[in-house]
């Protein structure tokens, strides 16, 4: 699976104004009801759903990158996108980091194939440096997605 | 302690995969050994300490995943770790 499968262009999040893990997760599903990718009326229990998962243990992952992500009967195909913070947010990661990269994905509840999928993806971009440092060093949405398509076409290898 | 090489192979039980709750509880595991751990899945190995590693894997229901240990505690880490495969990651069913 390719970004461009999943990542809402429209949605990006270059530069985040949250500074609390609940809130950057607000933001980001926000950019998603803006772009029209889930449904207003799904806001708030979607960002209820990502909270509750939160709880069960921190989606963020290390190397500054969190993963926040739900099953809702909201959407009915795979929707994500991305988020970058200068100043990086606690999100109780597992490494006691802050994160400054977020992949927010919200999937529909039976299609965990799917969701693995992005999942392998997003974590094999994330494993090569040149692409989390560049990521970190996006200014605008068309930084981000000229480096999402670069991802696509294999230009960081592994 | 002498040095000690353990394998197993193990299929993904769960129905959602090693999707990332698993694939943490699995570094979790992992970290408690100081046995090198290895998880192979269709000639793709990966750290089972790495839950980035883990989860490149993209291993869905029913995938086979050999796991190679070497170390100390190669043995026990095998035996945990191939528990934790068969008990499907404690998930809830759905």
């Amino acid at each position: 699976m390719k970004f461009s499968d999943f990542i809402a262009p429209q949605a990006l999040v270059p530069i985040l104004s949250s500074t609390s893990k609940e809130a950057v997760i607000g933001e980001l599903v926000d950019a998603l009801v803006t772009s029209g990718n889930i449904p207003a009326a799904d806001r708030d229990d979607i960002i209820r759903a990502i909270m509750k998962r939160e709880e069960l243990g921190s989606t963020g992952i290390g190397r500054g990158v969190a993963v926040p992500h739900t099953k809702h009967v909201g959407v009915d195909r795979l929707v994500g996108t991305v988020g970058v913070s200068q100043e990086g947010i606690d999100f109780d990661s597992l490494d006691g980091h802050k994160a400054e990269l977020f992949f927010l994905l919200v999937s529909p509840p039976d299609r965990p194939g799917d969701h693995l999928r992005a999942l392998e993806n997003i974590s094999r971009q994330l494993r090569n440096d040149t692409f989390c440092r560049f990521l970190k060093q996006s200014k605008t949405g068309d930084d981000i997605s000229q480096l999402l398509k670069e991802a696509d076409d294999n230009h960081f290898g592994s | 302690m002498s040095q000690s090489l353990s394998t197993a192979t193990v299929f993904v039980s769960n129905p959602q995969g090693l999707h990332m709750r698993p694939a943490n509880l699995l570094v979790t595991t992992a970290c408690k050994f100081s046995s090198t751990l290895k998880l192979v899945r269709e000639g793709q190995s990966v750290d089972a300490k790495s839950i980035l590693g883990i989860l490149t894997l993209g291993a869905v229901q029913g995938s086979q995943i050999d796991l190679f240990a070497d170390g100390p505690d190669a043995e026990i880490a095998i035996s945990t770790i191939v528990d934790l495969f068969q008990r499907g990651f404690d998930e809830p069913a759905e």
